[in-house]
């Protein structure tokens, strides 16, 4: 009981010895989820889609973009059609677990997404997420 | 004279990190982190093409072929056009009566990547598992 009655005496300050712990502990769960976008092509609008999931493993994430000019990207580099099955399946080796995320203009044409499919299954790449955002 | 007191205070022996302005640092670099974090991850629609050369033998009333023309018109089976916005009630009703039904979808050449994405979309809402990717006719 005395003890009771001295606690609830005075002392109306927050403690702040441990802010910084909280602060770091918070500082690195921000620093262990941040993902870095790594590849962006302007211009490319993705399409909507109601059915979509998530990728969880980022690391096997490779991506082709189509452009509305019909021009084909691997990862971030201009690529000629007839390329991507050799780099495909160049990134297939070094990964088997290999993701193809297709990333491609609304306005691209769907004759290009076939032909890059079809390149993908010769390279074995045969993991492949059509790239949309959540239709709101 | 006051100021040189405090001088001499401060450099007499204070072997310390000052930690009062480390929660200060910490916050800051929060806040940075807190700014470049994307959190959305990658999102689509996910799909396992069948291997190259891959010919599987399939029984004809288990298909179900869905033609998407280059203006976005849809037919199914050759014979029944449906809209969009009714391909899902029609999918899941045929899903209904067979359920080893397997959907072809099969797109022009020149069809928008946004229609085809739509039907794409629309086929998987309806529930249907096994959905094969015909390639366009030449």
């Amino acid at each position: 009981m005395p003890d009771f009655a001295k606690k609830s005496g005075v002392q109306s300050s927050i403690p702040t010895g441990s802010m910084a712990d909280i602060a770091f502990l918070l500082l690195i769960f921000f620093m262990v989820t941040t993902v870095f976008v790594r590849y962006r092509i302007p211009g490319i609008v993705l399409p909507r889609a109601e059915k979509v999931e998530e990728i969880k493993m980022r690391r096997h994430i490779n991506y082709v973009w189509v452009s509305a000019d019909r021009k084909v990207f691997i990862n971030d580099k201009l690529a000629p059609m007839g390329a991507v099955a050799a780099t495909f399946y160049e990134f297939r080796l070094a990964n088997p677990r290999l993701i193809v995320s297709l990333k491609c203009d609304v306005r691209a044409p769907y004759g290009i997404v076939s032909r890059v499919l079809e390149e993908l299954r010769k390279a074995d790449a045969l993991r492949v997420n059509f790239a949309t955002d959540k239709e709101r | 004279m006051a100021k040189k007191a405090g001088v001499q205070r401060r450099n007499k022996s204070n072997p310390e990190i000052p930690t009062s302005s480390m929660a200060d640092i910490a916050f800051l670099l929060i806040v940075f982190f807190l700014v470049t974090t994307t959190m959305n991850q990658d999102k689509g629609i996910g799909m396992q093409l069948p291997p190259a050369g891959e010919n599987k033998k399939i029984q004809k009333k288990n298909i179900c072929n869905i033609w998407v023309n280059s203006v976005g018109g849809i037919l199914i089976n050759m014979e029944q056009e449906v809209p969009l916005g009714g391909l899902r009630a029609e999918m899941e009703r045929r899903l209904s009566e067979n359920d080893k039904l397997i959907v072809s979808l099969k797109a022009d050449e020149e069809t928008s990547y946004d229609t085809f994405i739509n039907v794409l979309d629309e086929v998987k809402l309806s529930g249907a598992q096994r959905i094969s990717l015909a390639s366009p006719e030449k």
